[in-house]
């Protein structure tokens, strides 16, 4: 089986399906030609053509919009937007009317559009090119946030996003798509959208993350019996593999990189105080970015979780 | 060395029928006696439904509602155009565009009344659910275009707007890419010169707004929007010209608002009795019947036949939509998303 990094894995899910299906379609800025400014749709515009590579001007906003359009159409469009920090231009389309069009028309119409977008911090990049910001779209029922931790789930959560009947948003974090190869099959698989996964059992403290965190929990982890849930998706959220971790362990740190506040880790806490307190013997610890402006380069080590603060926040919960 | 010249445009204006009733021959475009009388009794039907709907909101039986009065020329002209297997992206204010291509009356007066089951457009229609949205739904007529341009399907797409949405960004970006792309789109702005309290000299500093057409590529006209046989031609050339693959045009339909911008509004407010009385006379509908008198087509039996007939339409959509039984708290989640999370799912079933 072939080893792949996100990059090569992505464009492997990009190639099957398009090949698969003529109703899947790509567009945005860059992605003929250029191949995307990540190389992601490398060698499509020559394999599939420009109709269905489609080089848009620089408009988010009609980017998304007329995927919507094409949406109900019929076909199976694929927004490319070049960096999360440039997809609040069409914020407005994912939420007014990606989210609610199959609710507003009664599901006469539906919206089975994929926006795919790099995310997260650790590249060096200038400003608004490493935003984590995946809780404002959490905040919208009717579009499914989904977020991959490595080439293989990369592959087997697009295909599947693809082929969901409604929007679903694919955020790439950025920093892992050269950084981890792994065995990703080619042909038919799917990585299905609301679960989430263990990748790693323990017993004294269940650690929750997603995209790019992952890779440093499971490097902070080292001895310690810790769980650790890839949470894949993160809205729907898979409550019950979170759940029947806490009453296992107990103990519960949920590391992003996003701030703080209002951070998706927030809904996770508030959804174990909810369901499952009688079984804590902690508190509920959330390893983030402070509540700051993403900063570049030069502090930007300061401001994403560490292996050292994970481990602290394990040590601390551990105490208890 | 010299300045030249590199681009230059014209914009114009078209206008068939005046305020009299008198029409130019040589620009009437190919209507029958039947397709007159139609006309004439779509728009009656819309300014029916428009004083009921006024009328029942004041009653307390229908929710906020945002009159189309005085623009009933502007929608029954581009909607008589339409084929049906064309696509319309509405706005908020063509219900007139709406009951002209078949869609159901009860289901209209259903979605004023806060039912969104009111929103679900008959299978043998393509036309999307009313925007509130002002301007957003712009590049979705620009997606559907696309998707039409790329299975090779010969349908135009409309999309309706009023003079407030072309300050919208996404009048722009989706201007732009239709431009680009040639696609079979028509977009048509209802300038009825008031976005709320906004005139359209306050909205833009572009002598008309079809000029802006002209920066993306393609052309833009201006039509007297209380010109019924004015609007249906210009809709007809551009959707022709779209089906046949020469690209978007935009037409801008100058009309007025002669009520209030919604029954949460109070025009009074923001514009003067002699400009609404001015308009009062371009009545569009007024217009018609003495064009149509002129012809022989109008008397007083026919015209309280269509009145009537109206009434009766609208009492009996009125009668269905009352008699609807109301929604279950379960309906919010039946059209949330395919399958429903973990959560919806624990929800729909804590109700």
């Amino acid at each position: 089986m072939p080893l792949l990094n996100m990059v090569q894995a992505i464009n492997l899910a990009l190639n099957e399906e398009m090949e698969r299906d003529d109703r899947v379609v790509l567009l945005g800025e860059d992605v003929g030609r250029d191949g995307g400014v990540f190389r992601i749709t490398e060698g499509l515009l020559e394999r599939f053509g420009s109709e269905r590579l489609i080089d848009t001007p620089l408009s988010e906003s009609a980017i998304v919009g007329a995927a919507i359009g094409m949406a109900v159409y019929g076909l199976r469009p694929i927004a490319e937007i070049q960096f999360m920090g440039f997809l609040y231009a069409a914020f407005d389309q994912l939420f007014t009317h990606a989210a609610r069009l199959r609710s507003r028309s009664r599901s006469r119409y539906t919206c089975p559009l994929v926006v795919r977008t790099p995310y997260g911090g650790g590249i060096k990049a200038p400003e608004m090119h490493e935003e984590s910001t995946e809780a404002f779209f959490c905040h919208m029922p009717g579009v499914k946030v989904v977020v991959p931790s490595g080439p293989y789930t990369a592959k087997g959560l697009l295909t599947a996003a693809i082929r969901d009947p409604d929007p679903v948003l694919f955020l790439e974090p950025t920093r892992l798509y050269r950084l981890i190869r792994e065995e990703v099959p080619a042909g038919d698989y799917i990585v299905p959208l609301g679960r989430a996964q263990v990748v790693r059992e323990g017993d004294d403290v269940t650690l929750i993350a997603w995209g790019s965190m992952l890779e440093w929990v499971l490097k902070a982890v080292g001895e310690y019996s810790a769980e650790v849930i890839d949470l894949l998706t993160l809205n729907p959220f898979d409550a019950e593999t979170v759940l029947a971790s806490v009453r296992k362990t107990g103990r519960v740190v949920i590391v992003h990189e996003a701030v703080k506040s209002c951070g998706f880790g927030a809904e996770i806490a508030a959804t174990i105080a909810e369901e499952a307190i009688l079984h804590l013997r902690g508190p509920i610890l959330r390893v983030t970015a402070p509540d700051v402006t993403v900063p570049l380069a030069k502090l930007l080590d300061h401001y994403l979780p560490s292996a050292e603060r994970i481990r602290a926040a394990l040590d601390e919960v551990l105490q208890y | 060395m010299p300045e030249d010249i590199i681009s230059t445009y014209a914009v114009k204006r078209l206008h068939i029928l005046d305020e009299s009733g008198i029409v130019d021959d040589a620009l009437m475009p190919a209507v029958t006696e039947s397709d007159i009388r139609r006309m004439y009794e779509l728009m009656v039907l819309a300014r029916t439904f428009d004083e009921r709907a006024l009328a029942l909101q004041r009653e307390g039986r229908l929710g906020t509602y945002p009159p189309i009065m005085g623009q009933e020329a502007a929608q029954v002209g581009s909607a008589f155009a339409l084929h049906p297997t064309d696509w319309v992206i509405p706005s908020f204010r063509e219900m007139a565009v709406h009951f002209t291509l078949g869609y159901p009356i009860h289901l209209m007066l259903q979605y004023w009344g806060g039912d969104e089951r009111g929103q679900r457009t008959p299978d043998n229609l393509n036309i999307l659910p009313i925007c509130v949205s002002v301007g957003t739904h712009i590049p979705h007529a620009v997606g559907v275009a696309m998707a039409a341009k790329y299975r090779r399907d010969p349908v135009a797409v409309v999309a309706y707007f009023g003079d407030g949405a072309t300050s919208k960004g996404e009048f722009h970006e989706g201007f732009n890419m239709a431009g680009l792309f040639r696609l079979p789109v028509v977009f048509i702005c209802q300038n009825n010169q008031w976005a709320i309290s906004i005139p359209v000299q306050g909205q833009t500093a572009s002598a008309t707004l079809a000029q802006k057409a002209f920066a993306y590529g393609f052309e833009g006209v201006q039509v007297d929007g209380n010109d019924v046989f004015a609007v249906y031609r210009a809709a007809s050339e551009a959707l022709d010209k779209a089906r046949s693959g020469g690209g978007p045009t935009f037409i801008e339909c100058l009309t007025y608002r002669m009520a209030d911008h919604t029954t949460s509004d109070d025009a009074s407010r923001y514009r003067s009795p002699e400009e609404v009385a001015s308009w009062r006379g371009k009545d569009p509908i007024l217009r018609l019947e003495r064009f149509m008198a002129s012809r022989g087509l109008m008397s007083d039996e026919y015209a309280r036949d269509v009145k009537q007939r109206a009434a009766d339409t609208i009492d009996e959509a009125v009668r269905a939509e009352e008699a609807a039984p109301p929604p279950t708290a379960a309906d919010m989640f039946d059209h949330a998303c395919a399958t429903l999370g973990q959560r919806q799912a624990a929800q729909r079933k804590e109700l």
